[in-house]
């Protein structure tokens, strides 16, 4: 039996060696894809194109001005001379936020009246606005809670020693400098493994019996078994060595911290692998050309890649597709990736995600067997 | 070219489409499922977020603010825990993704006076929803300090000033004004849809003509070798308008983003768009001659540029200098600008003349590298 699976093995191996696109196929476009999401994908907001209008020209609105561009957050792209300047500017997508003072500003600061400040904000990106005005509150607070200690100060200076005041000291784990490039690439050896892995074992399969050896391969005195192993055996390789690529990739040119254990991501990476092989598996059976099963994976693929937490929190989707996340084998292995990489999460936390990749990956691998069996008779 | 043997050409692929239930999948389904996951899925915001509390004080004060964090829609108080270790098994674990650790001494130190620091323990591993749960409680915070130093400066006798707050910010959101998700990801799907459908339903089209070994049939026919490419590709560009119309309907109708520009805009920027991604499509199907490695090509070379740099997910404006100048080049920038403008903005076809014109090149400069790319040849 070992014997027949290895030749098999030989054979798949050959047909890779022989095929340069599929060789091509399974180096460049990973790399490309890493390459790309690491550097592209990013939700962090580090400057906001900032158009500025100061028409009250006091001390105060210039100090107020002076916090916007000191934070770092605004970049002062254009100071407008009247509103329709402003307005154009945001229109032409040219300033993300207008910052208008109105005069009068410093003297409704003095007189003890609120000081409105208006802001027109571009909310077509929807997450950098929100951010973006995040930034801007923070410094507005800031302001106030300063004009009301001096204004302490000026009446009883000696007393501002003791004004009370409450502040959030932040402490970010695991990813100090809130950089996406932590939070993506981790993330971007999940989604490949699936795509890599699923399209590979349903072409092989598909393959032969779009051309027709796969009936030549059944009339040999090779079982259903040895061939599913014969055939999945070599994704299951080529998933692991691709993971290890990338996964260098990652730790080497990105700089991600690698903090768990490489065994851990391992194991993940092994029960997940069951899991895509199994989908695999169930597209070759149910696909007669290639062309259908690139259609089918496709179907599979992309709810599998939306409804992972890839890129969008799972929290925030409504509940009826939270609970499909949870059939979602890729939902797990980022949770392993992510806590290996930035949390050096172990086992005794992981056991949850590589029992649910377990149990998927028994489970479709079986009925995908089951199948495949019953559509050679 | 003759009019007659390019409707041919188009009738026999259209059929081949209409024959081929995956590519029908494809091409009515996809967009409609693309819609309900991005529209439903993606949401950027978070609201609710799971927040621990290890109120090491336990007094009045520090209650207070706490019932701060309680009433805002932004966090759900998960649990009281006391001690460190409860926190970095939840953060670990992921049932909590910011605590509040308020230090033994609040109340005192805010009565003799001074700063006191509450800490924020977040788990940044998610570094969006990290930053904007900072945001949030940040906000809670200082509105807890500003209401304590108010209360002081009454109790002090001094005149409270900020009784009324000094600043307030006047915001007005424009364009998407409830930062809807949704409105800002829903136009770019149409280009994600364009995308597929015309990159990867063309890219397949001569392959498969050689993997069936109709090639030698249809290289002995009179067809000209543009009248085969203008046939082919014609189906897909109908297909393309359809979906396109499809897309903006079910955004439209049904997840009620708001469409303020012109039809007009829309279809011609489409149209543009469906010539240069149907000719790349073509120009990979002739350079590659097998469906497989044709179709895994299209989607590199197409949909990860259109996903990735053209701002539909990711801002071009935060990405880094290189790949913001990779950017220009790519002709999905160009399109998501029209869309998110079309829906969003309102923008007519003159304040779109930019990337409008850049459609146009890419267009022409597409369109003949696709039309001198095919040979009628057998080698």
């Amino acid at each position: 039996m070992l014997a027949r699976i290895f030749h098999m093995l030989v054979k798949e191996f050959l047909q890779l060696r022989r095929d340069r696109y599929a060789r091509i196929r399974l180096v460049v476009p990973p790399l490309i894809q890493m390459v790309m999401f690491g550097y592209a994908a990013t939700f962090e907001v580090h400057s906001v194109a900032t158009a500025l209008m100061d028409r009250d020209n006091s001390q105060e609105s210039r100090d107020l001005v002076s916090r916007f561009t000191a934070s770092g957050r605004f970049e002062v792209i254009a100071i407008a001379r009247d509103e329709a300047q402003l307005a154009d500017l945001v229109d032409r997508g040219q300033a993300t936020i207008a910052i208008q003072i109105r005069s009068g500003f410093a003297q409704q600061l003095r007189k003890g009246v609120t000081a409105p400040v208006q802001l027109i904000v571009d909310g077509t990106n929807s997450n950098t606005a929100l951010i973006a005005l995040g930034y801007v509150n923070r410094i507005a607070a800031a302001f106030a809670s300063e004009y009301a200690s001096n204004a302490v100060a000026r009446v009883a200076p000696a007393r501002l020693r003791v004004i009370p005041s409450v502040a959030l000291e932040e402490r970010p784990w695991y990813n100090p400098g809130f950089a996406s490039r932590w939070f993506f690439v981790p993330g971007v050896i999940g989604s490949l493994m699936l795509v890599i892995t699923v399209n590979l074992t349903a072409f092989a399969v598909v393959r032969e019996r779009e051309i027709g050896t796969l009936e030549q391969i059944m009339v040999s005195p090779i079982r259903p078994m040895e061939f599913i192993l014969g055939k999945t055996l070599p994704s299951f390789l080529v998933g692991l060595s691709e993971a290890a690529l990338i996964t260098l990739v990652g730790i080497l040119w990105f700089r991600v911290p690698f903090r768990g254990d490489p065994l851990v991501l391992l194991l993940g990476v092994s029960l997940f692998l069951t899991c895509t092989l199994g989908m695999g598996l169930l597209i070759s059976t149910l696909c007669k050309t290639q062309q259908q099963a690139f259609a089918s994976s496709f179907f599979i693929l992309m709810p599998g890649f939306t409804l992972s937490g890839f890129s969008f929190p799972i929290a925030s989707m409504p509940p009826a597709m939270q609970w499909l996340t949870y059939l979602n084998p890729l939902r797990y292995l980022l949770v392993v990736l992510r806590g290996t990489f930035l949390k050096g999460l172990g086992l005794c936390v992981l056991w949850p995600q590589m029992l649910a990749m377990a149990v998927i990956g028994a489970t479709v691998l079986s009925v995908s067997v089951f199948r495949f069996r019953k559509s050679l008779d | 070219m003759n009019l007659g043997r390019v409707a041919a050409i188009s009738r026999k692929e259209f059929l081949q489409v209409r024959r081929d239930p995956r590519s029908l999948l494809i091409a009515l389904f996809m967009p409609i499922m693309l819609l309900g996951l991005l529209g439903y899925g993606v949401r950027l915001d978070a609201k609710h977020v799971p927040i621990y509390v290890f109120d090491r004080d336990g007094s009045q004060d520090s209650q207070a603010l706490l019932k701060r964090f309680q009433a805002s829609e932004y966090f759900e108080l998960e649990r009281v825990v006391d001690n460190y270790g409860e926190i970095t098994a939840a953060i670990d674990a992921g049932r909590c993704k910011l605590a509040l650790v308020v230090p033994p001494d609040f109340a005192r130190r805010l009565r003799d006076g001074g700063g006191v620091a509450v800490q924020a323990i977040v788990d940044a591993t998610d570094d969006n929803t990290a930053n904007l749960a900072i945001g949030y409680a940040t906000a809670v915070v200082s509105g807890f300090s500003q209401a304590v130093q108010l209360d002081w400066m009454r109790r002090q006798g001094l005149p409270d000033r900020s009784a009324t707050p000094p600043l307030s910010i006047e915001f007005r959101t424009w364009y998407n004004e409830d930062l809807e998700s949704r409105n800002f990801i829903i136009p770019g799907v149409v280009a994600l849809v364009m995308t597929l459908v015309g990159a990867l339903l063309s890219s397949l089209t001569i392959a498969r003509e050689w993997e069936r070994g109709t090639m030698e049939q249809l290289v002995s026919t009179p067809v000209t070798a543009r009248e085969i490419m203008v046939g082919k590709l014609i189906p897909y560009f109908l297909i393309g308008l359809v979906d396109a119309t499809l897309c903006a309907a079910v955004g439209i109708g049904w997840f009620q983003v708001p469409f303020r520009g012109t039809v007009a805009t829309l279809f011609v920027a489409t149209a543009l768009f469906l010539i240069v991604v149907l000719g790349i499509g073509f120009m990979i199907s002739v350079a590659i001659p097998n469906q497989l490695g044709a179709s895994s090509i299209a989607i590199l070379v197409t949909l990860l540029p259109t996903n990735l740099l053209s701002g539909f997910a990711f801002p071009i404006d935060q990405m880094p200098a290189p790949i913001r100048a990779v950017t220009y080049l790519v002709w999905g920038r160009y399109y998501v600008t029209i869309l998110k403008a079309v829906f969003l903005k309102g923008c007519g076809l003159r304040a779109l003349a930019e990337p409008l014109l850049a459609l146009v090149i890419y267009a022409a400069v597409v369109g003949t590298l696709a039309t001198r790319a095919f040979r009628k040849t057998l080698t």
